[in-house]
Order: C-alpha cells, then structure tokens, then sequence
C-alpha cells in the first residue's frame, strides 16, 4: 500500500505484470476513487468550462465528455482533466494531487452566474478495462452498452446501484468507468469483481495503472507536465482551440507556434534491458537534449519505453540514448501510443 | 515460509546461505515485496570475482534499479540462467527458485551477516 494525495492505495494486488497483462488481454478492475469529481452548474456553467478548459464544450452533447488542459495566464498546465456534459452542467474531472489547487484557481474564476460543487468527497470512481470489460458490466445492467460509444456517457444502474457509466480510462483499452456515491462502491466493486471473474478480471493496482497508460501514451500530471509546461510542448495541442474564443492562457498560447512549441513531446523505445526512468537525460552526439517524462518497462511489447522532452531545434533524424546510470542506451523514436489496442 | 535457519542476512537486503566452502547468494523476501516485478538482472558471469560488501550487479523492478551489494567473498561459479527467462521467480521465490548466484572460496569480510531473527528485528526499526 501507498499513500497517494491523502488515499491509502495499493500498488498492486498480485503482481504488474499479471494486473498489466489481464487488462491487455481480459479485463481488470481499478478502485480510482482518489479522483476528484468537481459540478459546475447554474445558467454560467458553459461560459465557466469555456473559461477554465482550452478545449472546446461548446457542442458536447449531453452524456458526451473531452480531455482537455487547464492552464494558467502564462499558458503553463494546471491539471489535465475529463469534462462531462451532464443533463444540468458539467462534471470536470480531475487529479487526486491537483484537486485543491484545481478548485481554488476554479473558483477564482468563476462566473457569477456559475456554482461550483467539489464532490469528491462523496463519490467514488471504479473501472473496468480490457477486452472483456463491456461483457462483464453488461450483465449488470439495463443499459444498452453499445449504444454508448467511447467518450460518451449514461446515467445507469449497475448492480441496482445508481451510478454514471462512461466509456473512457487510462489504459488504452474499451473500459468502463463508473462514477457512484462512496457510500455503495464497495457493493459495486464486489459485484463487478464477481461479474467479471469467471471473464479473467483481476483487481488492479496503481503499478499496472502506470505501466497501461504509459504504453497507450496518456500523459501523467506532474511527471510529464506541470505549471511551467504548455500544452503545445507536451503534444496536447491538439486540445487547444484557439478558436473558440477567449479562455484562461490563451492570449500566452497565441504567441506560442503549435508546431514548434519551446519543447518536443516524443516516445523512445529502448533495449529490452534498458529502462529509462523519469529525469533521466536523454543524450545526442553526447549532448543533452532532452530529459525522460516517463518511463518504464513495457509488458506488451518486451523493452523499455519512455515519454521525453527533447530540443524542438533537435534534427528528427538524429539519433537518441537515454543515459541509464552513466551507460548510453539508444533510443529510437517510437510514434505514441506504443500500444494499440488489439480489435476483438 | 521455507526453514531459513542455514541463511544470513545483510543489511543491504542480500542473503546468503553457507554450504561448506560453497555459498549461495540471493535477495531477501522483503527486498522482492519492496521492489515489485523483477523485469531483470544484471549478474555478473561465471568465474568473476565478489568482494564481500562491494557491489556485484543489480535488480530493475518495474518500481527502480536497484544494486547488489555481495554478503561474502568468493568466486562465481554458478549463474541462475533460469532467471533470464523468467526473472518473476526472484519475486515467487526469493529464497528457493529465485536464487542469484553460487560462489566457491566463500569467505566473510567486513559485512554484517545476521540471522533470520536479527534481520527481522533490523526490518521493524
């Protein structure tokens, strides 16, 4: 077990590689109800989103969510959240570690017209991811499951306990996850652990969580970004619509060039015995260039991967290696994700 | 949980386990449960010489690199080879299967070398 922004998780409960692999083949279910759930409602509530999130609400349907960036005045990432169009507002979603930081800078930018509820406290959030996912909520509720499609979402009962079901994760895989009150996710992980077992799903840990999302090229808040980092220099531009209207950073992202932001965001595949680990240096002709985001071994593919920042001047042709340790590991570019899911 | 009265333990996570001028040497239990998933190890080759608390190799876990430091002296004779291809043994069975290395000439240097009851209480500090 570990202490994750005020929660008590494990890392794994049998091991990685088993939890990783499940998911890639079979299913796993994750307790995710560190995240935080925060309700904008009231007539300013789309203004408030369009304000807060670079990317675009305007033509969400209701049920239907984006990934999107917060970011501050000088462009720089607050959090990286999922926003969802709710029948009477939008549900922004977002990480354990940014939640108070996140409401704060919310609710300072408020319109006066817009209320703004953190209910994390009170919700919990479940998933279900991998192939077998969709067969093993499927018996569990009414819902018609393939009339949602990814990204989108439904008010449901699930195991006779009201919940929002969602097609979305953090694995790469089609999954489920299912938003609840805290007081009956317990009921729930049960029955969906039972639904799923004779399917191969697994309980998963934070571990596999990581080692999933890194292969399917999901960034991680904190290690691959942060308040000093745009959404342009992490590969996130394609959230930014600079279209749309005025909203928090964008007036500092229009000076920035979308296709030469002050950093690139690239994958590195490594040797299967080399592991590249976050702040590692990533090196060319001897030279620093870059520095490692994320990193790890990846279970699907059998070598070391790794997300880095590297030189937007940096030629595309020169060759890379991390430096593991002081040993020169190469590195070939790799396009993300590394992992693709596998059509059933 | 196997009888580990043969084994020593260093401070540094290692085991040994004496047979005569012959040692067998290993990671702990505890140090496997720390690391997580074994992804590999860097041993070192057969005839290559240990020095009792310098470093001898190191384990990559899915978590972090971490070195090997040797609980004795001798020279390798023996690799577990079996752990290239499933490096998940030092983590199903640290003090059996998942064994590192055999040594011949085992000798004790500077190293504090405890037994199982020691090692646990140093654990609990």
């Amino acid at each position: 077990m570990v202490e994750f922004a005020g929660f008590e998780m494990p890392l794994r409960y049998s091991s990685v590689r088993e939890e990783h692999l499940a998911v890639r083949g079979r299913a796993g279910l994750f307790d995710l109800s560190h995240m935080g759930e925060v309700r904008l409602t009231g007539p300013g509530a789309e203004a408030a989103v369009q304000l807060l999130v670079a990317n675009d609400v305007s033509r969400l349907a209701p049920g239907a969510a984006l990934y999107g960036v917060m970011c501050n005045e000088a462009g720089g990432i607050i959090d990286d959240v999922v926003v969802y169009r709710e029948e009477d507002g939008f549900l922004v979603v977002v990480n354990a570690a940014r939640r108070a930081a996140d409401v704060e800078w919310m609710r300072a930018h408020l319109p006066p017209d817009a209320r703004l509820r953190d209910e994390s406290d009170g919700t919990a959030l479940l998933a279900v991811q991998g192939p077998e996912a969709t067969a093993t909520v499927r018996g569990l509720t009414a819902l018609p499951l393939d009339g949602v499609r990814p990204f989108h979402s439904a008010p449901a009962e699930v195991a006779g306990i009201a919940c929002r079901l969602s097609r979305t994760g953090y694995t790469g895989e089609d999954g489920w996850e299912l938003y609840c009150a805290a007081g009956r996710a317990p009921e729930l992980w049960d029955a969906l652990l039972e639904a799923g077992s004779s399917r191969g799903l697994v309980p998963c840990g934070l571990g596999a969580r990581d080692t999933l999302r890194l292969e399917a090229g999901l960034r991680l808040y904190g290690q691959d970004m942060d308040e000093t980092v745009d959404p342009f220099s992490c590969g996130l531009g394609w959230t930014v619509k600079l279209g749309k209207g005025d909203f928090l950073g964008a007036a500092r992202l229009r000076r920035l060039d979308p296709d030469n932001p002050p950093r690139r965001f690239v994958g590195l595949a490594l040797g299967e015995r080399d592991i590249p680990r976050h702040g590692m240096a990533v090196l060319s002709g001897g030279a620093r260039v870059g520095e490692v985001t994320s990193g790890g071994f990846s279970f699907s593919l059998g070598h070391g991967i790794a997300t880095a920042y590297v030189a937007t001047d940096l030629d595309p042709e020169a060759p890379l290696s991390v430096d593991i340790r002081g040993r020169e590991a190469p590195a070939a570019r790799a396009p993300l994700p590394f992992v693709r899911r596998a059509l059933h | 949980m196997p009888d580990l009265s043969g084994y020593r333990f260093t401070s540094t996570h290692e085991w040994v386990r004496r047979d005569g001028d012959e040692a067998t040497v290993g990671i702990t239990d505890h140090a496997q449960a720390e690391l997580g998933d074994v992804i590999f190890l860097d041993l070192p080759a057969v005839g290559a010489r240990l020095e009792a608390g310098a470093r001898f190799g190191a384990v990559e876990s899915v978590k972090a690199a971490s070195d090997l430091y040797a609980p004795v002296s001798g020279t390798v004779t023996a690799v577990n080879e079996a752990l290239r291809e499933a490096p998940e043994r030092v983590n199903q069975s640290p003090y059996g299967d998942g064994w590192l290395l055999r040594v011949s000439g085992a000798a004790e240097g500077s190293v504090e070398l405890m037994d199982e009851g020691a090692y646990l209480a140093r654990l609990e500090e």
